[in-house]
């Protein structure tokens, strides 16, 4: 089998690395999140019409009048149109609706224009970024007390550079951000960490097996020989996310594009950023060598 | 004898195979469109359903069946998903009057597996359509009403000690007591302090006036407030099961929300009508000519606000008191509320009745309702509420006779207001003002083709991975693959089981799962076939490559399980149920992807001499 020098190689993956995260740093900082109806808030329109409208027509109404981000549905009876808005409240924005979509010469009235819950998508939003950090938080834990403190710091270091990274390319294309694509990230923490948990299972297995103390040598095998299980995992989990991309309807498209792009993401950092800090934090064998009998061995008279 | 497995093992992996199959089945049967009636009066029967159905038939709309499915409520199932809005017009055009109709999906489960008690999952409302709303109660008005009432029942006592004050004034978390001596104050602070322990008294002297302060406890505000919520939890409880809705829910969120979910329902401004309705009666008597103006209240009448009467501060009951109402109408066609009172109210009533015949007693209609504006301070956009509380009177009439627990109320504009107000005094009064910060509505049309998207995504994303490890895997990729049907059936099963609620991003965690779920498999394999490239022998291999890829699953899983904890606690409706499905996705496919492809393994090849893996 093929070996790969993916260590040899980690000097230009850590460029590629810290770019790809000042540009997305920059992009979160100049651009924003487009963020979506449920952490901002919204418009409701409703409407009545005489004779029972097309929706399709209703759509392409509204987008030549201007209108962005809306949603049309029938609302309690087949006549009933309720279209949504991201826009911040203002009066006018129920007949602006109106006379758009009277220019086709349907009969309209407005029954209403509310309002939806500002204050709730500002606590939703603060409660979605603490559960990032408690998340991340609990995984460092749980790695320090299953490996040892350096690999948490890398899997963290390694997980936020995924986030970073997903959340950054939301911000350069403007996609928007709703609670889908808050839980698609959670799940991408979830699969980038299961990749590094794989890649480091491996290279503690081979420290303690092996007597070279070349360290990069070591990650070398270790990576090659999860390589295939990673591409094999990565393979199916894109498949079946392509198929929710293209079949599985505008509601889930944007939190598919999360995880493609998270679990592509995912799999470079779990070789370069996870595995390749691991040398830059000066990993040791002692880190991995079980202290415990050499502290018994002291006690014996 | 390597990879071989005792027999019960193989017994107990084919029971929950066999478990997870019969109670993943139900969701196999589609659940009919259906349109659900149910009335509150009793009025509702065969007769009707007969006329129904007839109506629907002229319509050219398909019954598949109609029948009671209580005393109360009857369901009306239909064959074409599109028919469902145009049936429940012509049922609400057929049946008018007191009835509620409602859309609803309808299960179709065998009896035999019902009484397993295997159902399918339940539908979240981004599945089958209905409405979503979002509530916050009031605190500082819970606080406020609890001293309006505390002030009104320390009158009530101080004048029965005959201790003289000057008024009662409340602010926030406070109740200020005006008397015109020290003397009076400090007999009533005696008085108060046996009956009102959740203040803290003190005393305070301007010039010669004397004012007693009660400042409510830091936990008695907690109490109050989580009373409130309580309490408002339970009245809107009621009054959903009156909308006939069914599978609703109504939970509380954090200290201060109230989650209401209604499926099927459509008529947003209905619902949140009766759900917000914040409409209260209280009974006083008119003052007298003589009274001092700090005891009396002047209102006007409802249906003619130029005329006002002055009533008395004290209210001898209110419609907390009312334990059941219904609308009807007088000798004269007029719509009138006929009320039963509880023991209590009962009671009081009498009382104050009993002394006063021939005094004239009022009706008083509260509503409490919050205008939301939205203003923007310091360049940032700020929602400002302002409450209004209305009193009207609805009636005045002279009490003729002493009233007991029974007796009606009319002055009311219309049957529809009449039938309301009963509802409103059945299903209990809020105790403290809500008002809504969220409100989202699903049609049923965009419920259905989330499904039907979700369900063509699931196929082909699954078809897709059984692709690729049959390619990849061969042989073992037949068992990979078994091993992921039935990863998705116990997945579905355990979901059906625990009642989660399915949702879209529910079933892309479903989608999901399946690619991730073939992660097991696919690194024990590969540590088999790093195995057999060290010409271990095959049965060596196999059980190396399982043994060894153990640790690596379970750190992975674990790991990932509490990522999806996490994001369970913090989401909220949709989101809960994409981390319900992953967590139970990630248990499953450990099951299966260790336990279940290893039995497989074992039971075709396992202990026989074999040359060669198909690997």
């Amino acid at each position: 089998m093929r070996q790969f020098d993916f260590m040899g190689k980690r000097r230009i993956a850590f460029v590629v690395s810290i770019v790809l995260t000042i540009v997305s740093i920059a992009a979160l900082a100049l651009l924003h999140l487009n963020l979506g109806l449920d952490f901002t808030g919204g418009t409701v329109v409703e409407l009545h019409y005489a004779a029972v409208p097309s929706l399709d027509d209703i759509r392409t109404l509204l987008a030549n009048s201007g209108f962005e981000n809306f949603q049309v549905q029938t609302f309690g009876a087949t006549d009933e149109i309720l279209v949504r808005l991201q826009q911040t409240f203002d009066n006018d924005v129920g007949n602006q609706v109106v006379s758009a979509l009277s220019s086709g010469g349907a009969q309209i009235d407005l029954i209403r224009a509310e309002f939806v819950g500002a204050q709730v998508g500002d606590q939703l939003r603060d409660q979605s970024g603490l559960g990032m950090l408690v998340a991340l938080a609990g995984v460092a834990v749980y790695v320090a007390f299953r490996f040892q403190y350096k690999f948490a710091l890398c899997a963290i270091i390694s997980l936020g550079h995924d986030v970073l990274i997903v959340l950054g390319l939301f911000a350069l294309f403007q996609w928007e951000f709703d609670l889908t694509v808050l839980a698609g990230i959670m799940a991408v923490i979830g699969y980038s960490l299961n990749d590094t948990i794989i890649v480091y299972d491996r290279i503690r297995e081979n420290i303690r097996l092996s007597r070279s103390e070349d360290l990069p040598q070591i990650f070398n095998e270790a990576i090659n020989q999860t390589l295939s299980r990673t591409l094999a995992t990565s393979g199916t989990t894109l498949l079946v996310l392509f198929a929710l991309f293209f079949l599985g309807g505008d509601m889930i498209h944007n939190f598919s594009i999360s995880l493609i792009l998270g679990i592509v993401a995912g799999t470079f950092s779990s070789v370069y950023v996870a595995a390749a800090l691991l040398i830059v934090f000066k990993l040791e064998r002692q880190d991995l060598i079980p202290v415990k009998k050499e502290e018994v061995e002291e006690e014996l008279p | 004898m390597l990879n071989r497995y005792p027999l019960w093992k193989y017994l107990l992996i084919l029971i929950v195979c066999v478990v997870g199959v019969i109670y993943a089945l139900p969701n196999l049967y589609p659940q009919d469109p259906a349109v659900q009636i149910s009335t509150t009066n009793g009025s509702l029967g065969s007769q009707q359903l007969d006329r129904v159905t007839q109506a629907l038939a002229e319509d050219d709309i398909q019954v598949k069946s109609a029948a009671m499915t209580g005393n109360n409520t009857a369901l009306i199932r239909l064959n074409d998903a599109e028919q469902q809005l145009p049936a429940r017009d012509v049922v609400d055009d057929v049946l008018d009057g007191d009835y509620t109709v409602a859309l609803n999906l309808a299960d179709s489960t065998p009896s035999w597996l019902t009484s397993l008690s295997a159902a399918p999952m339940k539908l979240g409302l981004d599945l089958r359509g209905g409405v979503h709303f979002l509530l916050e109660v009031d605190m500082k008005a819970a606080v406020e009403q609890r001293l309006e009432a505390t002030a009104s029942a320390i009158r009530a006592d101080l004048r029965d000690q005959r201790i003289r004050y000057r008024s009662t004034d409340v602010d926030d978390n406070a109740l200020h007591l005006e008397f015109a001596n020290a003397e009076d104050r400090d007999a009533a602070r005696d008085q108060i302090s046996q009956t009102f322990n959740e203040f803290q008294l003190e005393n305070r002297d301007e010039g010669r006036r004397a004012f007693l302060d009660m400042t409510l406890t830091e936990q008695s505000i907690k109490d109050i407030q989580d009373y409130a919520v309580q309490q408002n939890l339970t009245t809107i409880r009621n009054r959903v099961n009156e909308l006939g809705v069914s599978e609703p829910l109504v939970q509380r969120q954090g200290p201060s929300r109230i989650v209401v979910e209604l499926p099927g329902v459509q008529d947003t401004a209905e619902a949140k009508r009766i759900v917000g309705a914040t409409a209260n009666l209280e009974f006083r008597l008119e003052a007298r000519p003589d009274a001092p103006d700090s005891e009396t209240e002047t209102f006007p009448f409802r249906n003619d606000p130029q005329r006002t009467a002055t009533l008395s501060r004290d209210v001898i009951i209110t419609g907390d008191r009312v334990s059941s109402a219904s609308q009807g109408f007088d000798q004269n066609g007029r719509p009138q509320v006929n009320i039963n009172l509880d023991g209590t109210g009962g009671s009081l009533m009498n009382q104050a009745t009993r002394t006063n015949i021939g005094r004239n007693m009022a009706v008083l209609y509260i509503d409490h309702s919050t205008e939301t504006r939205t203003v923007t301070r310091d360049g940032k956009q700020v929602e400002e509420r302002i409450p209004t509380t209305s009193r009207s009177i609805i009636s005045l009439a002279t009490v003729q006779s002493a009233l007991s627990n029974r007796f009606r109320i009319t002055g009311l504009d219309s049957p529809t207001e009449a039938s309301e107000l009963a509802l409103l005094l059945r299903s209990g009064s809020l105790a403290a003002p809500i008002y809504f910060v969220q409100e989202r509505t699903i049609g049923p049309s965009l419920g259905a083709q989330n499904i039907e998207r979700g369900i063509f995504s699931v196929i082909v994303g699954g078809l897709l991975v059984i692709a690729f490890m049959l390619i990849r895997y061969k042989a073992f990729g037949v068992i990979a693959n078994a091993a992921l049907a039935v990863n998705l059936v116990l997945l579905i099963a355990a979901m059906s089981l625990l009642g989660a609620t399915l949702t879209l991003p529910g079933i892309a965690g479903i989608v999901l799962t399946l690619g991730m779920a073939v992660d097991a498999n696919v690194l024990i394999y590969e540590r088999i076939r790093e195995e057999l490239r060290r010409k271990t022998p095959a049965q060596q291999a196999i059980h190396a490559g399982y043994g060894r890829a153990f640790t690596s699953i379970v750190d992975a899983n674990l790991t990932t399980l509490l990522v999806a904890v996490v994001l369970f606690s913090i989401g909220t409706g949709p989101i809960k149920g994409f981390a319900v499905t992953l967590s139970l996705g990630i248990l499953t496919s450990m099951f299966t992807g260790i336990v279940v492809s290893r039995a497989l393994v074992n039971l075709s090849i396992g202990g026989k001499p074999v040359k060669k893996l198909w690997i």
